[in-house]
């Protein structure tokens, strides 16, 4: 049986591993369990991202999340994380108040990179939460609007009650993104669109042939969504999702998130779906 | 306007059939206009129409003692909706309401039936195309019952 070659020492990447402190300066309360939290560097150093990473949030005393950022990478302000109250950490982050102060590590793994998407379409698709990790994505392309095609959101939730960023939403439209909601239930009063959000394919303004497409939602939704675009005609090479795994130290390190062979911390999270085409779904990866 | 016969062709659901199984299926419908809150059927009525959805939104609605009234799903133009009429006993299943100025072309499922089974070809292409919604309407139903932007699964593990 041939010998494991030694392990290689591994060098703690100490300032990787040191959280920042940063202030709560905002809070706004999205959903019944979502809310979005504006913080300001204690250092006076803003921390530069880009669309589609994420940084690791702590809660001093009860733990550290991997959470997407959701503001905007090119204008001066607070750092802005859109977080859904679900477990210990997150639920401590939803008690927070003006002026307390948490830990921040990162901004950690790949972005969406939508330049990519120049002069061509580029159609989002999120799922529930996962409309935050792209809003970075579709504001620079707002930004930037004449230097691509037909720009479309095809957004779906839970409830009315649960799609988050609803003003928004209309002055997106108003910037020429074409943005199509869906949601799973809805009560009698609810006059928009129910079903899945795969159902907005065949709807949407795109030419598939000329479409860069990102995709964030739950892995089920990103595997039928990615498979309902590239039943369209958009090419597997130019659909990216962004997985969700636990990610621990976001440095490559401690094999939380090891996905195969991939590290989603590093390489991920946003990654080409050619690229797990074949794993999405997969039990036991 | 155009006539049901010029609109057909051009529908997804009607997409492929030849002339004459197309001239035969629009022998059997009408033009339906709707106002907002008109109701298209309700559950538990003869299924003896299903409607394709020129223009507007048909809500697909459940009713519950406790939950009150569901939105289920919500056929627009170019979706199609009821296939009761084709699966005895031709009983609605659900509530189908306008939620919108809703324009139609309801077929009468009887006339639809009867020419079915007189004619296997357009019986062979029409239960393609109901089965296909089905299919479509199961996958999606299986689907969200896994509630995947929610349910109670999820964890700071990977909160997002």
């Amino acid at each position: 049986m041939p010998r494991l070659a030694e392990p290689t020492a591994v060098q703690p990447v100490e300032s990787a591993m040191v959280p920042r402190l940063f202030r709560l300066v905002d809070r706004r309360q999205d959903t019944a369990d979502t809310f979005t939290i504006m913080l300001e560097p204690n250092d006076g150093v803003p921390l530069a991202f880009i669309p589609g990473q994420f940084t690791m949030l702590s809660a001093f005393g009860v733990g550290e999340v991997p959470i997407s950022v959701s503001g905007d990478a090119h204008v001066a302000g607070p750092l802005q994380h859109t977080v859904r109250d679900v477990g210990a950490v997150t639920h401590a982050l939803a008690r927070t108040a003006v002026g307390d102060v948490m830990g921040v590590r990162g901004p950690y793994g790949t972005g969406w990179d939508v330049a990519d998407g120049h002069s061509r379409d580029v159609v989002f698709v999120g799922g529930g939460i996962g409309l935050a990790p792209l809003r970075p994505a579709v504001l620079e392309v707002l930004a930037h609007r004449e230097d691509y095609g037909r720009v479309v959101l095809l957004y779906g939730a839970r409830s009315p009650e649960e799609l988050l960023f609803v003003d928004e939403l209309k002055q997106w439209e108003d910037q020429g993104m074409e943005v199509l909601v869906t949601v799973d239930y809805g009560r009698e009063s609810w006059q928009g669109r129910v079903g899945l959000v795969t159902k907005l394919i065949p709807r949407a303004g795109f030419d598939p042939m000329s479409t860069l497409a990102l995709i964030c939602g739950p892995e089920v939704m990103m595997r039928h969504t990615a498979l309902a675009l590239v039943g369209r005609g958009v090419r597997a090479s130019r659909i990216r999702v962004s997985l969700e795994r636990n990610m621990r130290c976001g440095v490559g390190l401690c094999g939380h998130c090891q996905y195969r062979e991939l590290f989603v911390c590093v390489d991920g999270p946003v990654l080409p779906y050619a690229q797990v085409t074949g794993l999405l779904g997969l039990r036991e990866v | 306007m155009r006539t049901i016969e010029q609109y057909l062709p051009d529908h997804p659901f009607f997409e492929g059939l030849d002339g004459p199984t197309l001239a035969l299926a629009a022998g059997c419908a009408t033009n339906i206009s709707l106002a907002a809150g008109e109701y298209l059927c309700h559950e538990g009525d003869a299924a003896d129409q299903f409607f394709v959805v020129r223009r507007g939104r048909v809500a697909i609605e459940v009713h519950g003692p406790a939950a009150g009234t569901l939105v289920l799903d919500t056929a627009d133009e170019g979706d199609v909706v009821g296939w009761s009429w084709l699966v005895p006993p031709y009983v609605s299943t659900f509530d189908a309401r306008a939620s919108e100025a809703t324009g139609v072309v309801a077929f009468d499922g009887a006339c639809l039936r009867g020419k079915c089974d007189s004619d296997s070809h357009l019986g062979y292409e029409l239960m393609k195309r109901v089965t296909q919604v089905m299919n479509g309407r199961l996958v999606a139903a299986q689907i969200r019952l896994l509630d995947l932007y929610g349910g109670p699964g999820a964890t700071d593990a990977a909160p997002r």
